[in-house]
């Protein structure tokens, strides 16, 4: 067939790796699970490199065009003679590169965790997880079909619902996970009505049938209207939902800061670099249909992506968690990958933004688990997690210093670091789509760059802090990875994505526009100095600029309350006027019938139970009566 | 009617018989309701020769009178103190037991003085030891071969069941 | 003939009083013996209806005869049985008394 069968292998070894450890890991030694683990995931990093070599540089490409490969494919259930269930292994452009991604980060923060997570109860489970995820994720992105990809995207759920709350003695992380559970829950009844509404007026779940422009199938569904809008409209803007719940967009965003009680690793892995962009790549996945049959869909997706990338970077400024700090910069970037797709057109140079945005998505997942693996070791280092408990580590991480600069550096956009290249392309697609939505993004630009360098020159420089101990660097297993991300970090800007991953396969001249690009490292610079000015300088700054801007701070600092307003809606009113009317109906109504029963029932046997009291006498009177009301009945009604 | 010595004879027996089985339900000492169960059984005997059965009243007299009832006293003599009286029954069971009695006792006999019974026209036979013997023993139509043996192996069960039960456990360690 | 000029059914009334002494005896006597005398009261008034049957009804056959004969045998084992049971309680119970064994109840 295609040569690429050996890329079903890529899933299927994390998970054996998960059933190996999560079944027999307790009688390992932890390092000896550790290293299984690592060593499976490995091999599937192998696997994923020789598979992006041969799809894009040998095989994958048919006259300039990028084709879709189904590697591998089998019903697994079929609902009626078209409509079926497959489980397959589809290789894309899209595909690969989160096949690279996935695994990239994974290896990392596996080989990272074999020292963050060194000591820990539960050391063997944590692999264990990591390896279910794995398998999820990379289920996830190979998905030939809506339907495989709703199944694995629920298996990411459930993972990352089990490391949220892998300390399960600590409330607040049972809480967290919980959270995290129920919101994208929520978010996923949107997906999953969204993929029958499309299955239904399709009749497929297939992606390569779905995508590919002028589907027939997807023509005749838009046809269909329901309320002012066409089925397709409607249904893609459910699915973008689930997205927006699994990618924490506004205003389902909630859920991912409440996330990092999970441990670093963790969240360097699924809430920063692979899980969370899982809406994105849903979008991007279903780029064709929403591009060609439903602008107005893609025209949410870019304002939801765009909102949320200036509210989550508004709050980030004032976050004193670094892993929160570091959870808001993700919420805005995801945003700004969602905006670019949004501004996106379809083919050639009008599918900028959607390369852009998957430029950024790899990118971001390169520098963003550099940002959390490094947090993670200097919580090591610290054993805290406040900012205000942290300064002038420099001298005590340097190795953790050095890479983080370079994170920082990137993701604030300086020139020739991949941060740069990416952004850059995501603001030139706004620009010459929508004037708001590119001044967003400008100002988010500068607010990142402000964000993670107070999150810096806080952490690295300024006065020591009392500590525990004299902070030390982390071991090499912890700081190989951290070298190898930012080594990432730094180059990744250069693979040419124009060519590789376009909306309609085919290769285009993407060019770095140069008064945008001055601008956007202009606004850059700008953050990166006030940062310095209000945190290297005077010590009273920040704080006068608090006062400045009271309210606006406090809101930002109680992050504009929407924690609070989820509280309000759930608590005082759902609860209140649903939830309890029909918690009351439940107990009084429905199970005091029940109970009803049971009391009559016990009632009844218990009086009954007198009957058989023992005595023999009493069995034969009643005997004796019976036998005598019967006979006298017989003969009252017989015998005349 | 002219009253003649059978009716005596009946009238003597069914007398013993209703008045002696009803002391023997109702009197409060346990030897003397053995006795009087004893004396109601020899009435029965009696009438059995009144049927000109003399087989079964022989029968009826050792089996019955000679042998259960000495069984009943030895089993008193063993459980129970020959000086002891029962307590009277209480009111409310005695009330209720003799309801139950007396109302079936009427509607037997109702029934029974009611239906019209119809004799054979048959020759009566007469039942003597022999045809007994040989009935007992016979595998023809009217041969009672087959209960015989099964009763056999009845009473030899109830022999074993009995020594089985009766038999004092070890008292185990 | 002995039973000559005698009715059947005044037989069957002294049985069927003989039947429903011993239904008394069993429904008051609190002591095990005096309720197995009861028992033998019933068991010996069936016997009677039998042996009547056969005599008044069917003389020239055999039938009641012998079911009196095996109700008899039995009756013989059965008391046998019953006796070794009683005598088994009272070891147990070290009492006779009906009402004291109530061990089967709920």
């Amino acid at each position: 067939m295609s040569g690429f069968q050996y890329a079903v292998l890529i899933p299927i070894i994390p998970f054996l790796m998960f059933l190996l450890i999560g079944l027999v890991g307790h009688k390992m030694k932890p390092a000896l699970a550790g290293l299984i683990g690592t060593t499976g995931l490995f091999i599937s990093t192998v696997l994923s490199y020789i598979t992006a070599y041969q799809y894009f540089f040998v095989s994958g490409k048919v006259d300039g065009v990028y084709q879709k490969i189904i590697a591998f494919n089998t019903v697994w259930l079929q609902l009626t003679d078209k409509l079926h269930i497959d489980m397959g292994v589809m290789i894309d452009p899209i595909s690969v590169m989160m096949l690279i991604v996935v695994t990239t980060v994974s290896l990392m923060v596996h080989i990272y965790s074999n020292g963050y997570m060194k000591g820990e109860r539960g050391f063997q489970r944590f692999f264990a997880f990591l390896g279910l995820f794995s398998f999820s994720m990379l289920g996830l992105v190979l998905a030939t079909n809506i339907f495989q990809m709703y199944i694995f995207w629920e298996l990411v759920g459930v993972s990352s619902f089990l490391l949220i709350s892998f300390y399960y003695d600590k409330p607040s992380a049972v809480a967290a996970g919980k959270k995290a559970f129920i919101v994208t829950r929520f978010a996923d009844l949107g997906f999953l009505i969204g993929i029958l509404l499309l299955s239904y007026f399709t009749q497929t779940f297939d992606f390569v049938t779905l995508t590919s422009p002028g589907c027939p199938a997807i023509a005749q569904a838009a046809g269909v209207t329901f309320m002012g809008a066409s089925v397709v409209t409607i249904a893609l803007v459910l699915m973008f939902m689930g997205g927006a719940g699994k990618s924490a967009m506004f205003p389902l965003h909630i859920w991912l800061p409440d996330a990092m009680e999970g441990p670093t690793p963790v969240s360097a892995l699924i809430h920063a670099a692979t899980m969370v962009v899982a809406g994105v790549f849903l979008v991007a996945r279903l780029f064709p249909i929403f591009a060609l049959t439903s602008p107005d869909a893609l025209t949410i997706v870019a304002y939801v992506g765009g909102f949320t990338s200036l509210f989550a970077a508004v709050i980030a400024c004032t976050q004193n968690d670094i892993k929160r700090v570091l959870a808001y910069s993700t919420i805005s970037q995801i945003g700004y990958m969602m905006l670019a797709l949004g501004v996106s057109g379809y083919g050639g140079h009008d599918g900028l933004g959607f390369m852009a945005g998957n430029f950024h998505l790899f990118t971001h997942a390169m520098f963003k688990a550099l940002l959390f693996l490094g947090a993670g070791s200097i919580i090591h280092a610290v054993h805290s997690n406040l900012m205000t408990e942290m300064g002038g580590l420099r001298k005590y991480l340097p190795i953790t210093h050095i890479t983080f600069l370079i994170a920082c550096l990137t993701i604030a956009g300086v020139p020739f670091l991949s941060g740069f290249f990416s952004k850059d392309e995501i603001l030139t697609a706004a620009y010459h789509h929508d004037k708001i939505l590119f001044f967003v993004e400008y100002a988010v630009a500068g607010l990142t760059a402000f964000y993670m360098f107070r999150l810096y020159f806080n952490v690295f420089w300024g006065e020591d802090r009392h500590y525990h101990h004299t902070p030390h660097e982390s071991p090499l297993i912890m700081t190989l990875p951290l070298m190898f991300l930012a080594f990432a970090s730094i180059f990744a800007g250069y693979i040419p994505f124009s060519e590789l991953v376009t909306s309609d396969g085919a290769a285009f001249e993407a060019h770095i526009e140069m008064p945008i690009a001055a601008a956007s490292v202009g606004i850059g610079l700008l953050g990166i100095f006030v940062a310095w000015f209000m945190y290297m300088k005077p010590k009273d700054a920040p704080a006068k600029m608090a006062t400045m801007f009271k309210h606006v701070y406090k809101w930002s600092y109680n992050k504009f309350y929407m924690d609070e307003v989820y509280l309000f809606v759930t608590k005082k009113i759902i609860f209140n006027y649903i939830s309890k009317p029909v918690a009351w109906f439940d107990r009084h109504v429905v199970d005091a019938t029940m109970n009803g029963f049971a009391w009559a029932t016990n009632y009844a046997s218990y009086h009954i139970r007198e009957l058989q009291s023992g005595q023999l006498q009493k069995y034969a009177f009643v005997f004796i009566s019976g036998v005598l009301v019967l006979v006298l009945s017989f003969v009252y009604f017989f015998m005349n | 009617m002219e009253i003649t010595v059978n009716h005596l004879m009946f009238g003597l027996f069914a007398a013993m018989i209703m008045v002696f089985s009803i002391l023997t339900v109702t009197t409060r000492r346990i030897l003397r309701a053995a006795t009087f169960l004893l004396l109601v059984l020899v009435a029965t005997a009696g009438l059995y020769f009144m049927l000109n059965y003399q087989f079964m009243a022989g029968v009826q007299l050792t089996l019955y009178a000679g042998g259960i009832v000495v069984l009943i006293i030895f089993s008193i003599l063993l459980t129970s103190h020959i000086s002891q009286k029962f307590e009277p029954v209480g009111w409310k069971k005695a009330y209720f037991s003799a309801l139950a009695s007396i109302a079936g006792a009427i509607l037997c006999i109702t029934t029974i003085l009611q239906h019209k019974f119809q004799a054979t026209t048959e020759a009566a036979k007469e039942i003597d030891m022999k045809l007994i013997g040989n009935s007992m023993l016979s595998t023809d139509r009217d041969g009672y071969a087959l209960p015989f043996e099964v009763i056999s192996v009845l009473l030899l069960a109830a022999m074993i069941g009995a020594i089985v039960v009766a038999k004092r456990k070890k008292l185990k360690e | 003939m002995l039973n000559a000029g005698i009715p059947m059914e005044a037989f069957l009334v002294v049985s069927t009083l003989m039947f429903f002494a011993g239904v008394y005896g069993f429904l008051t006597r609190r002591n095990l013996i005096t309720i197995l005398m009861s028992v033998e009261l019933i068991l010996n008034s069936v016997n009677i209806n039998f042996l009547v049957f056969n005599r008044f009804l069917y003389p020239d056959k055999l039938q009641g005869h012998f079911f009196s004969l095996f109700i008899i045998a039995i009756a013989a084992a059965e008391a046998a049985v019953a006796i070794a049971i009683i005598i088994n309680i009272y070891r147990h119970f070290n009492t006779i008394n009906v009402e004291d064994v109530d061990k089967m109840r709920y």
